[in-house]
C-alpha cells in the first residue's frame, strides 16, 4: 500500500517535471548559452517558468540541459570566443552548438549582419513582428541588419535621462522641483548656461566630459562609418568644442567613467550637481544602501535633460545552426514580451522593461516611485525618452569609434595636444583597429 | 685600539645604519601593497568607490562570503591554478636543466648553433604567436584541457638560458668525470649528480615559473572556457565584468587577497632553498 | 687505448643530442608552428572585418613598408626604451646594492632572512591588481593627491595620468617595484656560489668592502649578471601589461606611454594576422640586434 502511494507520487511528480519540456522534446538536448556575465543567467533562474538551477553554470528545462558559457569581456575575450565558434556552429556537432548568444548595442551590428548571418532572423524562428508590437522601437534598430531583417530581441529599454543633486538645485538654482530643473538644463545652450552658475557656486556641473558624450552621440545625424569612410559628425563635434569650454572653465573633468574621481559625486563632498543615466544607474551606482550618500537621503531627481538618450541593454540572439529553435523561441517571447514576467522583471530587478504596456502600467501608480529620487516616479519620463531615442543611425564600428574618440580627445581636453593632433590620433586609432575603414 | 680599527668600526657603524634605514624603506615599499589590498578587502563596494582610507573596516567576512557562496567557482578555480602552476614549475625548471645540461656539459657539432638558436627563441614576445597558437590548440583538440598551458612550458628559453649561466658558474665538470667513472649512466649522473647541485638554480626558476603561471591571464582566457576548468585569472576578471546587480569591488579586492596566498605560502617554501645560504656540497671553489 | 676512450666521449656526447629532445619537440610543436604561420603572414593581407575574413592575399612587403612608413614606429620604440631604462637603472643599482650588503661579512647585518623574503614580495601581485591599486592611489581625489595638497606641494590636485612625465615615471616604478627583488633573487642565487673563505682572504688583505664588490662580487657573478641585463632588456620590449593596464589600453597622453607590445596588441583587435606578423618580424629583428650589442660589450672575452 505505501509503496503504491510513492511510486503514484512520483509519477505524479515526473509527469510535472516532464510537461515544460514536453513541447521541445523532438529537439536538441543541450542549450549552449554564449555570456559575458550572470545577468541573463539569474534573470532566467529567477523568472522563466520551468527553468531549474542545477549548479552555478547548468539548468535544466524539462529535458533539455542548459549550459551558461561565460566568457568575460575583458581584453575583448567574449567577441573572441564568439567569432571563433559561431561561424562554424552550423556543422559543430548536437550538444557543442551554440543555441543562445548576447550581445550589447556597441557591437551588435557586427553580428546580426546578413552576409556573416550567424544570428538567426527572428522570423525564421517564427516570431512575428507582432509578437514584438510593445517593444520599443530603438530597441529593435540596433539589432536590424542592413536589409532590414530583425535578428535580436531585448527585454531592456535603458532609455536615460539627466540625474541631478537636489540639495544644490535648490541652492543654486533656487528650486529642486523637476519641471523648472529641466527648464535649466532643456538644451545644451542652457545647460551651459546653468554650468557656469554651477562653477561659481563651487559644483562641478557634471562629474566629467564622458558623462555628456553618450547624450551627443546618441543625437547623431549620420553614422560613423558612411561608404567604408569615418565621419565625424556635428553633433560629436559639438561635444568635443562643449566639452572643452567646460573643462577650461574649471565646470568639469576629463576623468573616465566608472573611476574614482567619477564617483566621487555620490556623496555630498563631492559637489557634482548631475549624472546622466538610465534606471540600472539609479541603483547600481549611486549607492543607495550607502549611509550618508546622497541616494541614501533620496537626494536625487530626475529629468529628461538636454536630449534623450539610452545606455546600456543586453540583446537575446539566437545562433544559426541551433537544434533547439522551439525552446529558443520561447525563451525569447517569455523574456522578452510576456507583460507578467516582464513586470516581475522590473519590479525585482529595477530593469526598465522594453515594454510600453508595463512602462505604462509602472507610471500610472505609485509602484514606480523611487525614494532615492525623493519619492519621484521616473517611470513616464524613462517611457516617454524611450520612444524619442533613435538609433536607426548606428554602424557595426560604434564600440571602437566611441573609445577612440573619447580617449583621443581627453589629450586636447587636458591640453597634451590641439584638436588636430588629437584628431589624428583618433584616426589613427581607427584605422589600426579596423584596418578596412578611410579617414580621409 | 688602534685609529685605523676604531675608524673602520665607526664605519661600519654608519654604513650599517645606512643599509638599515634603506632596507626598511625598500621593505615599507613592498609590504605596503598587501597592507592596501588587505585594507580594500574588508571594504564594502560603496565604501571603495569613496576612495582609499588606511584603516580596515568590517566587511572582510562579508566580502569572503559572498564570494564563496556565489556562483563562481572558486576553490575550484585555485585547484585548476594550482595544478597547473605547479605542473608548470616542475616540467620548466626539470627540461631546462636538463637542456642547459646538455649544452654545458656535452660536445657536439650542432652545440654552439643550438645555444644560439635558443637564446634567439628568447626573443619571441609571447602576444606575437598568440593569435597562432591558439589556433593549433584548436586544431588538436586541446581547448579547455591543461595540456597546452602546461607542456610548453617544458621549451622555456629564458629558465634555460638561467640554468646556463649558473651551471657555468656552479658545476664543475670534474663531478660529472668522477661519476663517470663510477660507471653511472648519464641519465643518473644527471638525476642524482647534477641536479641536487643546481637546488638555489632550480628553486629561483620554480618560483618564478609559479608565480607567472598563477598570475597569466592572457593565454588561459584563450584556451580555457568551462567552469571547472577556469583558472584564478579569468575568475578575477569574470568578477570584474560582473553585472550591475552583482558588482561588488570589495569582492573583486577579497579575490584578489584570496588568490595571492598560495603563491606567498608557496614563495615561502621555495625561497628557503634561495634566501636560508644553502651549502650545497663539492659547489664552492 | 686513445681511440677506446675517444668512442667513449663520442658516446657520452650523443646524449647531448638525446637530453635536447625533449625541449626541441615542445618547441617545435608548440612555438615554432605558430612562428612560422606568423612570419608567413606577414607577406598577406589577412584581418577580419567583423566577422568577415579579409585576404588572405599576397602582398609581398607592403606590411613591412606600411609599418616602417606610415605607423609610429620609432616613437614607441622611444617610448619603451625610456620606460625601460627609467625602471631598469634604479631596479639593477639596488640589487647590486642589496646584494653587496646581503654578502657583505662585514656588515653582518641582522633580519637578512627578512628583507630577502620581503623583497620579492611585490612580484606575487597580479600586475593588473598592481595597476588597480596605483591608479586609485594616484587619482585626482586619491590619498597621494590629498597628502600633496595637504602639505602644501600643489595648491590643487596634480593629474598624474594626465601628464606625460608622471605617468611614464609611474611605469617605470611599478617595473622597477615589481622586478627589483627578482633581479636580487637572481644576484644572489650567483653569490651563494661565491666561497666565504675568498671574501675572508679579501678582508685578511685589508680590501675595502667597495674593493671586495668590484674586485671579487662583481667577476664571479658576470654569467648570472649578463643573463639580468639581457633577460631585463628583453622583457623591457615586451614591456605591455602595466602601461596597458594603467593607461587602459590608450598609451596616453599623446600615446607617450605605448609601447611596441600595446601597439602589436591594437592589431590583434582585429586580428590583423598581416601587420601583426610584419610587426613581431620586426620586433624579433630589433630585439636580436640589441641583446647581440648587450653580449658583445658585457661578454667580449666568452665570445672570443
Amino acid at each position: 500500500m505505501k509503496k503504491r502511494t510513492i511510486s503514484l507520487l512520483s509519477l505524479a511528480l515526473l509527469g510535472a517535471m516532464v510537461i515544460p519540456g514536453a513541447a521541445f522534446a523532438e529537439e536538441g538536448s543541450v542549450l549552449n548559452v554564449e555570456v559575458w556575465n550572470e545577468e541573463f543567467k539569474s534573470r532566467i533562474t529567477d523568472h522563466y517558468p520551468g527553468y531549474e538551477e542545477v549548479d552555478a553554470t547548468t539548468g535544466k528545462i524539462g529535458d533539455v540541459t542548459v549550459n551558461w558559457i561565460i566568457t568575460p569581456s575583458d581584453d575583448n575575450a567574449y567577441q573572441n570566443n564568439l567569432d571563433s565558434v559561431l561561424p562554424g556552429n552550423v556543422d559543430a556537432a548536437a550538444d557543442e552548438k551554440v543555441d543562445i548568444f548576447l550581445v550589447e548595442a556597441d557591437y551588435a551590428l557586427k553580428y546580426v549582419d546578413a552576409d556573416a548571418n550567424v544570428a538567426m532572423p527572428l522570423e525564421e524562428l517564427g516570431i512575428t513582428a507582432d509578437d514584438l508590437g510593445k517593444q520599443y522601437q530603438y530597441t529593435k534598430d540596433i539589432v536590424t541588419d542592413a536589409n532590414g531583417v530583425l535578428r535580436g530581441s531585448s527585454w531592456q529599454a535603458c532609455s536615460a535621462g539627466l540625474i541631478y543633486n537636489r540639495e544644490i538645485a535648490k541652492e543654486v538654482l533656487g528650486t529642486d522641483d523637476p519641471a523648472e530643473v529641466q527648464e535649466a538644463v532643456k538644451d545644451w545652450a542652457t545647460y551651459t548656461e546653468t554650468a557656469a552658475k554651477m562653477a561659481e557656486a563651487g559644483y562641478k556641473m557634471a562629474a566629467t566630459v564622458n558623462d555628456t558624450y553618450r547624450v551627443y552621440s546618441n543625437n547623431v545625424a549620420g553614422p560613423w562609418v558612411q561608404d567604408g569612410k569615418v565621419v565625424l559628425d556635428d553633433n560629436i563635434k559639438a561635444w568635443v568644442d562643449d566639452s572643452k569650454a567646460a573643462v577650461d572653465a574649471g565646470q568639469t573633468t576629463t576623468a573616465e567613467l566608472w573611476s574614482d574621481d567619477w564617483a566621487k559625486g555620490f556623496f555630498p563632498e563631492g559637489k557634482v550637481f548631475c549624472y546622466f543615466g538610465p534606471a540600472w544607474f539609479f541603483n547600481f551606482c549611486l549607492h543607495a544602501d550607502e549611509e550618508g550618500s546622497v541616494a541614501y537621503d533620496g537626494g536625487w531627481g530626475f529629468v529628461t535633460g538636454p536630449q534623450s538618450f539610452y545606455w546600456g541593454g543586453t540583446w537575446i540572439c539566437a545562433a544559426q545552426g541551433t537544434d533547439n529553435p522551439e525552446l529558443v523561441k520561447d525563451i525569447i517571447l517569455t523574456m522578452t514580451t510576456d507583460n507578467a514576467v516582464m513586470k516581475e522583471i522590473a519590479q525585482v530587478d529595477a530593469d526598465c522593461v522594453n515594454n510600453t504596456e508595463v512602462l505604462a502600467e509602472l507610471s500610472a501608480d505609485d509602484s514606480g516611485n523611487l525614494a532615492l529620487l525623493g519619492g519621484q516616479n521616473p517611470y513616464e519620463m524613462l517611457a516617454a525618452g524611450a520612444e524619442n531615442v533613435d538609433m536607426s543611425n548606428i554602424s557595426p564600428y560604434d564600440q571602437g569609434c566611441n573609445e577612440e574618440f573619447q580617449g583621443a580627445m581627453k589629450n586636447y581636453f587636458d591640453g597634451n595636444a590641439d584638436y588636430d593632433a588629437a584628431l589624428g590620433q583618433f584616426k589613427s586609432a581607427i584605422v589600426e583597429k579596423y584596418p578596412e575603414l578611410t579617414t580621409d | 685600539m688602534t685609529e685605523r680599527e676604531r675608524k673602520e668600526r665607526n664605519s661600519v657603524h654608519a654604513r650599517r645604519a645606512v643599509a638599515y634605514t634603506v632596507l626598511t624603506i625598500i621593505s615599507f615599499l613592498c609590504l605596503f601593497w598587501f597592507y592596501v589590498l588587505f585594507i580594500n578587502a574588508t571594504r564594502s563596494n560603496g565604501e571603495l568607490s569613496r576612495g582609499f582610507t588606511a584603516i580596515p573596516s568590517t566587511h572582510l567576512f562579508e566580502n569572503l562570503n559572498n564570494l564563496f557562496h556565489g556562483s563562481l567557482p572558486v576553490l575550484r578555480g585555485m585547484l585548476n591554478s594550482l595544478i597547473i602552476a605547479s605542473l608548470s614549475a616542475l616540467l620548466s625548471t626539470y627540461f631546462s636543466t636538463m637542456t642547459a645540461y646538455a649544452i654545458q656539459v656535452y660536445d657536439f657539432k650542432l652545440k654552439k648553433f643550438l645555444f644560439t638558436f635558443i637564446l634567439a627563441i628568447m626573443m619571441i614576445p609571447t602576444q606575437v604567436t598568440a593569435l597562432g597558437f591558439v589556433q593549433l590548440v584548436r586544431n588538436m583538440k586541446l581547448l579547455n584541457s591543461f595540456i597546452p598551458l602546461i607542456v610548453p612550458t617544458i621549451a622555456a628559453p629564458v629558465t634555460f638560458f638561467y640554468m646556463k649561466q649558473y651551471m657555468e658558474a656552479n658545476l664543475p665538470s670534474a663531478l660529472i668525470e668522477a661519476a663517470r667513472i663510477d660507471g653511472a649512466g648519464e641519465l643518473r649522473t644527471f638525476n642524482s649528480i647534477a641536479t641536487p647541485l643546481m637546488r638555489p638554480a632550480i628553486a629561483v626558476q620554480a618560483i618564478f615559473t609559479f608565480v607567472s603561471s598563477w598570475n597569466n591571464y592572457f593565454i588561459p582566457s584563450l584556451v580555457l572556457s568551462s567552469d571547472n576548468k577556469k583558472t584564478l585569472p579569468i575568475l578575477i576578471a569574470q568578477l570584474r565584468a560582473a553585472d550591475w546587480l552583482k558588482f561588488d569591488m570589495g569582492q573583486v579586492y577579497a579575490m584578489i587577497a584570496f588568490s595571492i596566498f598560495p603563491v606567498i605560502i608557496v614563495y615561502l617554501i621555495l625561497s628557503k632553498n634561495i634566501v636560508g645560504g644553502v651549502t650545497a656540497g663539492g659547489v664552492k671553489e | 687505448m686513445t681511440s677506446n676512450k675517444k668512442s667513449r666521449i663520442t658516446s657520452y656526447n650523443k646524449w647531448g643530442y638525446i637530453f635536447l629532445i625533449p625541449f626541441m619537440v615542445v618547441f617545435v610543436v608548440f612555438q615554432l608552428i605558430p612562428l612560422v604561420t606568423t612570419i608567413y603572414n606577414s607577406f598577406f593581407e589577412n584581418y577580419m572585418s567583423g566577422l568577415k575574413q579579409v585576404g588572405p592575399n599576397f602582398i609581398g612587403l607592403k606590411n613591412y613598408v606600411q609599418l616602417l612608413t606610415q605607423g609610429d614606429l620609432l616613437k614607441y620604440f622611444k617610448n619603451t626604451m625610456i620606460m625601460w631604462i627609467a625602471g631598469f637603472i634604479p631596479q639593477i643599482l639596488l640589487s647590486l646594492l642589496l646584494g653587496a650588503w646581503f654578502t657583505n661579512p662585514s656588515l653582518k647585518l641582522k633580519g637578512q632572512r627578512f628583507f630577502k623574503t620581503v623583497i620579492y614580495l611585490p612580484n606575487l601581485i597580479m600586475a593588473s591588481a598592481f595597476s588597480m591599486l596605483f591608479f586609485t592611489l594616484f587619482a585626482n581625489t586619491g590619498p597621494v593627491n590629498s597628502i600633496l595638497v595637504n602639505i602644501g606641494i600643489f595648491k590643487e590636485p596634480y593629474q598624474f595620468m594626465s601628464h606625460a612625465g608622471t605617468v611614464r615615471g609611474l611605469v617605470a616604478m611599478m617595473n622597477c617595484l615589481m622586478w627589483f627583488g627578482n633581479t636580487t633573487i637572481l644576484l644572489m642565487a650567483g653569490m651563494m656560489g661565491i666561497s666565504d673563505s675568498l671574501y675572508e682572504a679579501a678582508e685578511v688583505d685589508g680590501a675595502t668592502p667597495t674593493q671586495i664588490f668590484f674586485r671579487i662580487t662583481l667577476p664571479l657573478l658576470k654569467p648570472i649578471f649578463i643573463y639580468v641585463v639581457v633577460t631585463s632588456l628583453i622583457g623591457g620590449l615586451q614591456m605591455f601589461d602595466v602601461p596597458q593596464i594603467l593607461t587602459n589600453g590608450t598609451g596616453d597622453p599623446m600615446r607617450t606611454s605605448m609601447t611596441l607590445i600595446m601597439y602589436l596588441n591594437k592589431h590583434l583587435y582585429s586580428k590583423n594576422y598581416g601587420l601583426a606578423g610584419a610587426l613581431s618580424v620586426l620586433l624579433l629583428i630589433l630585439t636580436g640586434i640589441l641583446s647581440l650589442i648587450v653580449f658583445r660589450t658585457t661578454a667580449k672575452d666568452e665570445l672570443k
